[in-house]
């Protein structure tokens, strides 16, 4: 059961296939390039990498919706999510001459766009604000743990709003794996570089925002119920 | 058992559930849980959690118009004078 569901994890990453936005470019006079291959995509970056304006264009098509995404998911506003996607985008056009493809390319755009989602959150004064300070294990966070409970098991439906609410209430380290890995489908091995962090690490603490999450849904019914 | 010793017993294996279930192993035949209610129903809640999530928060499209504030941004930060990236917002 566990086996499907929760979803097992290779032990290597492996990248998810490049051209992995296969949708209409907007730049009109973009046309849509077939990165499906590691290969296609190698070009297309050595080209951003040479001045090249029109590959920046295809570059941010083909990634455009995961980044607006995932920032729309993590900051839950729009307007922020588009300044998010926009200096995530700027932040690649400045350093693109960096990546020598040491790792996936997906997996270091993200890692722009986390920083920069966290960079954001700083600046709200929330209290999880670094990679490092997100990742790190907090001894009082965690969930509680199910010993000696009987009535409380979800049902095997969630409300969507419900679980929604619940996301955006988990602290930002616990939301940015949830989400990562959960929603977006990314695995650890992947999720741990893009947060440069250990894969048991990642792993627990996406235990941790799965526990908090029942935790929240399951007091969702007792709530409604004193009302 | 004991309550005691059933504490336990799930407590050792709830600590070990995030490498459990990391690692895919199938679960549904793990000893602790055959014996266990509880843990088999926390591992139900979690997958209904983990299955939810794939219908949360569907792909968003960003704006047509996004690009053409990049692009412009991106025109700035090349006319500025080197070393300064300007504001990028």
């Amino acid at each position: 059961m566990a086996h499907s569901q929760l979803g097992p994890d290779s032990p290597e990453p492996s990248p998810r296939p490049l051209g992995e936005e296969a949708v209409p470019a907007s730049p009109a006079a973009v046309t849509s390039p077939d990165a499906s291959t590691e290969a296609a995509l190698a070009e297309l970056i050595q080209r951003v990498q040479s001045g090249d304006h029109q590959a920046f264009a295809q570059l941010y098509s083909l990634h455009k919706r995961r980044i607006y995404s995932l920032c729309l998911r993590m900051v839950g506003n729009v307007a922020e999510a588009e300044d998010l996607t926009q200096e995530t985008f700027l932040q690649l056009h400045r350093k693109i001459s960096t990546f020598r493809g040491d790792s996936s390319f997906s997996t270091w755009l993200h890692r722009l766009a986390i920083n920069a989602v966290l960079m954001q959150l700083r600046k709200r004064g929330l209290s999880l604000i670094s990679m490092d300070e997100a990742m790190e294990p907090d001894p009082d966070s965690g969930a509680s743990r199910s010993f000696g409970e009987r009535d409380l098991t979800l049902t095997g439906s969630i409300d969507r709003l419900a679980l929604e609410r619940a996301v955006h209430d988990l602290p930002a380290g616990y939301r940015l794996i949830f989400i990562l890995h959960d929603v977006e489908g990314y695995e650890h091995p992947e999720i741990a570089a893009m947060l440069d962090c250990s894969v048991g690490n990642c792993k627990s603490q996406l235990h941790k925002a799965r526990l908090r999450l029942r935790d929240a849904l399951r007091s969702v019914p007792q709530q409604e119920a004193r009302r | 058992m004991t309550q005691d010793a059933q504490i336990m017993a799930c407590e050792q294996f709830q600590a070990r559930l995030p490498e459990l279930i990391g690692s895919g192993e199938n679960l549904a035949s793990h000893p602790h849980l055959l014996g266990c209610p509880l843990c088999r129903a926390l591992l139900a809640d979690l997958e209904t959690i983990a299955e939810a999530a794939r219908q949360l928060f569907p792909v968003a499209e960003p704006p047509d118009d996004l690009w053409l504030q990049i692009e412009s941004a991106l025109q700035k930060e090349e006319a500025a004078p080197e070393g300064d990236p300007g504001s990028g917002a």
